[in-house]
C-alpha cells in the first residue's frame, strides 16, 4: 500500500505541473480581496500609488484591515456597488477608492486573452466621468470608446457578446461597464494595424495580454504599432478572472450554472449557483486545445494534463467533413444531425446492452465506426457528421476529465472556454457524462462568460501593477 | 484478371521459399510484382468472396497433422480468421535401454540398446489466415478431419456470427460462442505464462525495433488495453478475475472511418501507409504557432500538438491525405494512450499491454502509441506489446472448449520449427515476410512432458536473462553467429543421414531439413526478432525443433555411444591417476579434467572436424591442448582457497554437458572428490536429446557401468548421496527459469549450497552472468572455428568462474601468449588474449 501511495505521489509531480504563485505576492490572498483593487497597504505606510500592495500573509492583511478600521469616513464617493457589506468592510473599501485614485492606470482598460483560434477582449468603459475628465481626454481615446461601445461587430469579423456585458461594476474606484469582444487570432494583424493607425501607443497605456499570441504577436505589436505588451500567464489569468466574475455575479443574476437531472432529457434544466467555497475545484478549460487544472486557491494550483482534441478539433473536422466555415455553422449543422448514423453503438455489435460488461446498447462503442463501411459513407448527411464530432469531442473531454477528477479526488468540475459558446449540446452531454459516469458523485459546472475569464485576468493585471510603469 | 495475378503471385512466393535465401537478394523484383497485383485487385476484403475457391493454397503445409485433431476454436475478426485446434503428434523418439545381463565379458561391444520409438505429444495449433480464405480453408478441414469425436467449436470474434452458418454446415461441428473479452484475457494469460519471450516494448530508431522483456513469474496483475473499433481497458487480476474498467469509443473504428471520410481511402492498411508518408504539422496546430516558441512555464515544448486539426478550420487550404491520415493518427494514438496512463495511475498498475487490430503488428500504430505513453507519464509507464497478440481470442477461446484436458496445468513451448515468427508489416520490410503475414501466419504450441518451475537459488527470478548476448541488438556477433551457424548446415546434415543409415529416404528427409532451418536462418537475418529475442540458444534451440520435424530425434545418438564406450574404458586409468597425485594438485588436475573434457564437443564445428578426422585425438592430448593458466576468465584459486578454508558443500548440483570423455573422464572424476568430500551431488542432465549432450536416459546407464567399477560412486548411490534428476530440457543451453519441478524440489529438500554449471553452451551463451544465492562454478572451454583459424588449429581457451555468494566479482585473467586473438562474443563483450 505504501508502495502504491508513493507511486501516485511520483506521479503526480512529475506528470503534470505545479505552480504556486502564493509567494510572489501577485495577489493578495485575502479572502474577501475582490479584485486588484484590493491594497490595503495603500496608505502611506506602504508608499504612493502601489494599487496592490503586495500583502502576502493573512496576518498582515488582518492587522491592515484593523488599522483602517477608524478611519471609516475619510473616503471619497461611495460608488462601490460591491460595497453592500459590513461598516468596515464598506470604510475598507472606500479607503482602497482613496488611495488607488492617484495612481490608477489610465485609460483605455484593455484585457487581452490571445488564444489560438479567438482572441478575447475585455473593455471597461468608464461610466463615471466628471466633466472636468471629459475635457482632458484625449479625442483619440473618445474615439475608441465610441467605437467600442456604439458598435456590436468590428470590421468582418468582430463581434461584441452584447448580452454579456456586466454593467455598473466597479473596478479601481471607477464605475463603468464591461464589455467583452472577441475575434478570429486570423484578423491579429489588422488588429495591429489598426492600433498603429489609431495611434494608440499615445495613449500611454499598457496592453495587458495573456494567450499564446501574447508571446507569439509581441514582437509584432512592438514594431509595427510601437506597443510594448505586458504578458502574462494564461492561467493565472484564467484562475484570478474566473474567480472575480463569479463574485461580481452576472448583473444580478449568477454566472455559474448547472444542470439538474442532467440524466433526464426531458427534466434536465439548467439552474443557477455560484462557486462559494470554491476549492478545490477541476477547471477543464475548452479552447482549441483543453487544459485541466486542478485549483486549489486562486495562486495554488497545477495543471493536471490537457488534450488535443478541443474546439479546434472539431471545427477543423468539421470544415473537412462538411465544408462549412465557421463554429456557428458547424454548430448549427450539429444540431440537426443524428450522431447514431455515424458512430456504432455497443447494440450495432452485440445486438443490446454488454451485460458482461455493463455497458447500454445506446453507449458508443465507436466513433465514426459505422464510416468504415462504405455503403454507410456514401449515404450519410453532413449534419449527422457534424453532430457525431461534437458529441465525440465531448464525450472525449468528458471522460479525460472525469478520470482527471477521480485521481485528484475533485468532486466539483468546472467546464469553461468558448468551446461551449452557444452549445448547448455540448454542456448538457458534459453534465451528463460527469453523472452517470460517476453515479452522481460528480458535478458539472458552467459559467455564463465561458470563454472571456483570460481576458478578464489581464485586465486586472492591469489595475494591480499601472504603478509600476 | 486478378485471380491469375493472385496465384501467380502466390507461386512466385513458394518459389522463393524453395531457392532458399540466394534468392532473396533479388526479391525486390517480386516486390514489384506484388504490388502490380495488389493495384489490379484493389480492395482485397470486398473482391476475395468471390474468388476464394479458385486459390490454390498450400494446405497440408498450414493445417498440419489435421488427422490427429480435436477440439477446434476460431476467432473472426473484421479482416483475419484464426484457428485453433489440439492434435496429438507422434515423434520418433531414439530411447536407449541398459541390456539386461550386463557381463564383463564384452561379448557384445555394445554399450547399451538403442531403439527409436514412437511417442506421442499434444501439440497446439493457430493459424490465422485472411477471412477470405475462409471456405477453402473450412473445405480442407472438412476433408482432412478424421476424429468424430469433436461435436463443436468454439467461436468467439466479431466475425463469429456472421460466418456461424457456414461453418455448421462445412464442418457439422455446432458452434458454441464464447466472450470475446473472457478469450482475450484467457489468451493472454496463457501466452504470458508459456512464452518467455511474448512482451516487448517498441523502439523505432533503436538498433533493435523490438526490445523483448523478461516476464516476471508473476504475470498479475496488468492492464490490458484493446484497441478494436473502440477501446477497452481491462485490469487482470488472476487467472478468473478480470474488469473491464474503462473504454473509449474513439479507437481504431473512428482512424478507419474517418480516415476514409477524409482521404477516400477505403483500407485500414492503406490508411497507416498514407499517415506514415504524411507531416501532421500542416493540419495540427501545435503549441508554437499558438506562442511563437515554447510554452515555457508549463514545459510545453513548441512541437507539442495544442490542437489536433488546428489548422483545417479553413476554408481557403487544401490538405493532403498523407497529412490529415498522420494527424488522425496521432490525434487517435495520443487519446489512447492518455486515457490508458488515466487507468493505470487510478489503478497503480505499471504493466499495461497494447492489443487489438489497430496495434496489430503495425510499427507506425507501436510507435505512436509508446510516444503517447512515454510523453504522458515521463516515461514511468512503458507501453508494452505481445509478439502473439493476434492469437490471443483463438487461444482463449481453445481454452474454454478444452478446459477438461486442463491446458492449464501444463507447460508448453512454443515450436519454432512450426511458428512464423514475428513479422513486421512495415511496407519496406522484407518482401518475403510480408507476403506471408498478408496470406498466413502459424503457431505451434509443444505441450512439455515436464512441468517448469524457476530454479530457487535465483537471486532475482524477475531480473534474471539466461542469455549472455542478446543477438537482436547486437548486430556485428548476431552477423557472426548466424553466419557460423549457417556454415555448420553441411556437418549437421551429414550427421543427422548418418544417424540414420538403414532408412530410405533419409536424405531427402535431411535436405528438407536443410532446406527449413535455412530459412529460418535467412528470417532471422531479416527479422532477428521473429522468436523473440535472438541468441544463441534461440538459434539451437531452433536446430533441435527443425531436426525434431523431420524425424531426426537425435542425429548424434551413434556416436555418443561411441564415445561413451571409449571413455568408459579409460576411467578406472584416470581416477587412479589422480589418486597418485596429492590434495591440492589432485584439486588442479580434476579441474583441468573438467575442461579438457570439456572440449570434446561435437557441436563445435572446429572440434567436430577434428575429430571426424582424428579418432587418436584423446583425453591426453585434450589436456595438452588446454592453455596454462592463468586462464581466459581464471578463478580457480578462489576456488581451491575455498575448498581448503570452508566446510565441505551441503549438497552440490551440476548441470552436465556433453557424453564421452566430458561426462565420463572430466565430471564424474570430479563427481567423486566431491562425493568423498561429504558433498551431495546431483547430477541435472537433459531430458530429450540436443547435440551431443548426455541424456537423463544414457547418464543413468553410464552411471550404472560407472558404480560397477568404482566402489565411491556405489556407494554414493546406495546412500542416496548421488542422484539423477532431468532438467526438463532438450536444449544445448540451460534456462534456469524454466526447470523442471522434481529439480526444483530436490534442490529445496537437499538444501543445495553449490551450483556447478558446465560447458559453453550452460555457462557461457547462457548463465555467463547469472547470479545466484549460492556459490557456483562455471566451467568452459570456448572453442569455435572462427577462433581456431586464427589460431591455425584448433585451440581452446579455458574458463573457469567461481563466484561466491551474491556479488563477489569475478576476476578475470587473460592468459599470455604469442598470438593476439579477439573473441567476439558480443559487441560489449570482447575477449582479448594476446
Amino acid at each position: 500500500m505504501d508502495n502504491a501511495e508513493s507511486m501516485v505521489d511520483k506521479k503526480g509531480e512529475s506528470g503534470t505541473f505545479h505552480v504556486n504563485n502564493g509567494i510572489n505576492g501577485h495577489v493578495a490572498n485575502g479572502g474577501s480581496c475582490s479584485c486588484c483593487c484590493c491594497g490595503g497597504g495603500g496608505s502611506s505606510s506602504t508608499g504612493p500609488g502601489n494599487c496592490c500592495s503586495g500583502v502576502g500573509g493573512g496576518s498582515a492583511f488582518d492587522s491592515v484591515q484593523h488599522l483602517h478600521h477608524h478611519h471609516h469616513h475619510l473616503g471619497g464617493g461611495g460608488d462601490d456597488a460591491e460595497c453592500n457589506g459590513s461598516p468596515a468592510k464598506r470604510c475598507r473599501l472606500r479607503r482602497r477608492t482613496e488611495s488607488v485614485r492617484r495612481s490608477r492606470p489610465p485609460f483605455p482598460w484593455f484585457g487581452m486573452d490571445i488564444g489560438g483560434t479567438l482572441v478575447k477582449l475585455v473593455y471597461f468603459e468608464p461610466v463615471d466621468i466628471t466633466a472636468e475628465e471629459e475635457q482632458e481626454e484625449v479625442e483619440n481615446l473618445k474615439s475608441i470608446r465610441r467605437y467600442l461601445t456604439s458598435n456590436v461587430a468590428y470590421g468582418k469579423t468582430g463581434v461584441r457578446d452584447v448580452h454579456l456585458e456586466l454593467r455598473n461594476m466597479t473596478m479601481c474606484g471607477r464605475t463603468g461597464n464591461l464589455h467583452f469582444i472577441r475575434f478570429p487570432t486570423q484578423a491579429m494583424p489588422l488588429f495591429i494595424q489598426m492600433g498603429r493607425d489609431k495611434n494608440f501607443s499615445s495613449l500611454h497605456t499598457t496592453l495587458c495580454a495573456t494567450g499564446g499570441g501574447a508571446y507569439k504577436f509581441e514582437n509584432d505589436f512592438r514594431t509595427m504599432a510601437d506597443l510594448e505588451l505586458l504578458k502574462l500567464d494564461e492561467l493565472d489569468c484564467l484562475i484570478r478572472g474566473l474567480l472575480f466574475v463569479d463574485r461580481m455575479g452576472f448583473n444580478g443574476r449568477t454566472e455559474g450554472y448547472y444542470f439538474q437531472n442532467p440524466s433526464d432529457t426531458e427534466s434536465c434544466v439548467k439552474k443557477p449557483c455560484t462557486l462559494d467555497n470554491p476549492f478545490p475545484m477541476l477547471l477543464v478549460n475548452i479552447g482549441s486545445g483543453v487544459s485541466i487544472l486542478a485549483v486549489y486557491s486562486q495562486s495554488d494550483y497545477k495543471r493536471v494534463t490537457g488534450t488535443s482534441l478541443g474546439g479546434g478539433t472539431f471545427l477543423g473536422l468539421c470544415c473537412l467533413l462538411t465544408g462549412c466555415e465557421t463554429f456557428e455553422e458547424a454548430l448549427e449543422m450539429a444540431s440537426k444531425g443524428d450522431s447514431t448514423n455515424v458512430d456504432k453503438l455497443v447494440r450495432d455489435i452485440y445486438g443490446g446492452d454488454y451485460e458482461r460488461f455493463g455497458l447500454q446498447g445506446c453507449a458508443v462503442a465507436s466513433s465514426f465506426g459505422h464510416m468504415m463501411c462504405k455503403e454507410k459513407r456514401d449515404s450519410i448527411s453532413k449534419e449527422d457528421l457534424a453532430r457525431a464530432m461534437l458529441v465525440t469531442i465531448t464525450n472525449n473531454i468528458g471522460s479525460i476529465a472525469r478520470m482527471c477528477a477521480v485521481n485528484e479526488k475533485i468532486e466539483r468540475v468546472v467546464f469553461v472556454g468558448n468551446f461551449l459558446r452557444i452549445n448547448t449540446v455540448s454542456t448538457k452531454l458534459l453534465a451528463y457524462a460527469m453523472d452517470f459516469w460517476s453515479k452522481g458523485q460528480l458535478r458539472a459546472l458552467f459559467l455564463e462568460h465561458e470563454g472571456y475569464f483570460g481576458a478578464v485576468g489581464a485586465l486586472m493585471e492591469l489595475l494591480k501593477t499601472s504603478d509600476d510603469l | 484478371m486478378f485471380t491469375k495475378r493472385r496465384s501467380l503471385l502466390r507461386d512466385a512466393w513458394l518459389l522463393i521459399g524453395r531457392l532458399g535465401p540466394t534468392y532473396i537478394r533479388h526479391a525486390r523484383s517480386v516486390k514489384s510484382v506484388r504490388t502490380m497485383a495488389e493495384c489490379g485487385g484493389g480492395d482485397s476484403s470486398t473482391s476475395s468472396h468471390t474468388m476464394d475457391k479458385s486459390i490454390t493454397l498450400p494446405p497440408d503445409e498450414i493445417f498440419r497433422n489435421l488427422e490427429n485433431a480435436k477440439r477446434f476454436a476460431i476467432d473472426i475478426g473484421g479482416s483475419l480468421t484464426k484457428l485453433a485446434y489440439y492434435s496429438t503428434v507422434q515423434h520418433k523418439v531414439a530411447k536407449v535401454r541398459s541390456f539386461e545381463h550386463h557381463t564383463e565379458d564384452a561379448a557384445s561391444d555394445k554399450l547399451y540398446e538403442i531403439s527409436v520409438q514412437e511417442e506421442v505429444t499434444a501439440r497446439l495449433h493457430f493459424i490465422k489466415f485472411e477471412n477470405a480464405y475462409i471456405e477453402t480453408c473450412l473445405d480442407f478441414i472438412k476433408d482432412h478431419l478424421v476424429n468424430t469425436e469433436t461435436k463443436v467449436i468454439k467461436a468467439t470474434g466479431g466475425g463469429a456470427h456472421k460466418f456461424k452458418e457456414l461453418i455448421e454446415r462445412k464442418l457439422g461441428l455446432k458452434v458454441d460462442k464464447e466472450d470475446e473479452m473472457t478469450c482475450l484475457i484467457k489468451g493472454c494469460n496463457f501466452v504470458l505464462r508459456n512464452i518467455p519471450h511474448e512482451v516487448f516494448v517498441y523502439a523505432k530508431h533503436a538498433d533493435s525495433e523490438f526490445r523483448f522483456q523478461t516476464t516476471h513469474p508473476d504475470i498479475f496483475p496488468y492492464l490490458l488495453v484493446n484497441i478494436g473499433s473502440g477501446v477497452s481497458i481491462v485490469k487482470v487480476e488472476s487467472e478468473d478475475k478480470f474488469e473491464r474498467i474503462g473504454g473509449s469509443s474513439i479507437g481504431g473504428g473512428t482512424f478507419w472511418g474517418l480516415g476514409a471520410l477524409l482521404t477516400k481511402t477505403k483500407r485500414f492498411d492503406e490508411l497507416l501507409q498514407l499517415a506514415s508518408r504524411g507531416q501532421h504539422t500542416n493540419v495540427d496546430m501545435l503549441v508554437k504557432d499558438i506562442y511563437g516558441g515554447s510554452y515555457g512555464s508549463l514545459g510545453l515544448t513548441g512541437d507539442l500538438i495544442a490542437s489536433s486539426f488546428g489548422k483545417s478550420a479553413t476554408a481557403d487550404k487544401e490538405f493532403s491525405k498523407e497529412d490529415m491520415a498522420k494527424s488522425l493518427l496521432h490525434m487517435i494514438s495520443n487519446d489512447i494512450g492518455q486515457l490508458a496512463c488515466l487507468y493505470a495511475k487510478l489503478h497503480n498498475l505499471s504493466r499495461v499491454y497494447f492489443g487489438g487490430f489497430f496495434i496489430r503488428g503495425h510499427p507506425v500504430t507501436m510507435h505512436t502509441i509508446t510516444y503517447s505513453i512515454n510523453f504522458f507519464t515521463k516515461g514511468e509507464v512503458q507501453a508494452l506489446f505481445l509478439r502473439h497478440e493476434g492469437y490471443l481470442g483463438a487461444i482463449g477461446a481453445f481454452l474454454k472448449g478444452a478446459e477438461e484436458d486442463n491446458p492449464n496445468q501444463y507447460s508448453w513451448g512454443e515450436n519454432y520449427a512450426g511458428s512464423s515468427g514475428l513479422m513486421s508489416v512495415s511496407p519496406d520490410m522484407n518482401p518475403l515476410q510480408r507476403a506471408r503475414s498478408g496470406t498466413f501466419d502459424m503457431l505451434e504450441m509443444d505441450r512439455l512432458e515436464r512441468q517448469l518451475v524457476n530454479l530457487p537459488l535465483l537471486q532475482d527470478s524477475s531480473s534474471y536473462i539466461p542469455d549472455t548476448v542478446d543477438l537482436t541488438e547486437d548486430a556485428l556477433a548476431r552477423e557472426y553467429w548466424l553466419d557460423c551457424f549457417e556454415e555448420a548446415l553441411d556437418g549437421v546434415v551429414k550427421r543427422a543421414i548418418g544417424s540414420q543409415p538403414d532408412i530410405p529416404e533419409v536424405t531427402e528427409r535431411a535436405e528438407k531439413f536443410r532446406q527449413k532451418y535455412r530459412n529460418k536462418l535467412q528470417t532471422l537475418r531479416h527479422q532477428p526478432f521473429a522468436y523473440g529475442s535472438l541468441t544463441v540458444r534461440s538459434l539451437l534451440d531452433t536446430r533441435e525443433h527443425c531436426l525434431n520435424e523431420f524425424n531426426f530425434p537425435d542425429p548424434y545418438l551413434k556416436i555418443k555411444e561411441k564415445e561413451n564406450d571409449m571413455a568408459l574404458k579409460y576411467y578406472l586409468k584416470v581416477v587412479k591417476s589422480l589418486e597418485e597425485l596429492g590434495w591440492e594438485q589432485r584439486q588442479l588436475a580434476l579441474v583441468r579434467g573438467v575442461l579438457a573434457g570439456n572440449v570434446f564437443d561435437w557441436g563445435a564445428k572446429a572440434v567436430s572436424d577434428v575429430l571426424e578426422s582424428d579418432p587418436e585425438f584423446g583425453f591426453e592430448e585434450a589436456k595438452r591442448q588446454l592453455e596454462e593458466r592463468p586462464w581466459l576468465v581464471d578463478s580457480y584459486d578462489q576456488w581451491l582457497q575455498r575448498l581448503k578454508q570452508g566446510p565441505p558443500h551441503k549438497c552440490a548440483l551440476f548441470f552436465v554437458d556433453n557424453s564421452g570423455m566430458d561426462i565420463i573422464l572430466g565430471v564424474m572424476p570430479f563427481v567423486r572428490e566431491l562425493l568423498s568430500r561429504g558433498t551431495e551431488v546431483v547430477l541435472a542432465s537433459n531430458s530429450g536429446p540436443a547435440l551431443n549432450d548426455v541424456t537423463n536416459g544414457e547418464l543413468q546407464i553410464l552411471i550404472e557401468r560407472i558404480a560397477a567399477m568404482d566402489p565411491v560412486i556405489q556407494a554414493g548411490l546406495m546412500d542416496d548421496r548421488l542422484t539423477l534428476v532431468q532438467s526438463g530440457s532438450s536444449s544445448p543451453c540451460l534456462d534456469l527459469s524454466r526447470l523442471d519441478k522434481v529439480l526444483a524440489m530436490v534442490v529445496r529438500e537437499r538444501q543445495t549450497d553449490l551450483i556447478v554449471i558446465e560447458g559453453m553452451g550452460r555457462a557461457i551463451h547462457t548463465n555467463y552472468y547469472a547470479t545466484l544465492n549460492c556459490e557456483s562454478l562455471k566451467m568452459a572451454v570456448i572453442k569455435n572455428s572462427w577462433l581456431a583459424d586464427r589460431l591455425g588449429g584448433v585451440s581452446v581457451l579455458p574458463c573457469c568462474m567461481f563466484q561466491k555468494v551474491l556479488g563477489v566479482s569475478v576476476t578475470t585473467v587473460f592468459s599470455s601468449g604469442t598470438c593476439s586473438v579477439t573473441l567476439i562474443i558480443s559487441e560489449h563483450h570482447i575477449f582479448t588474449v594476446s
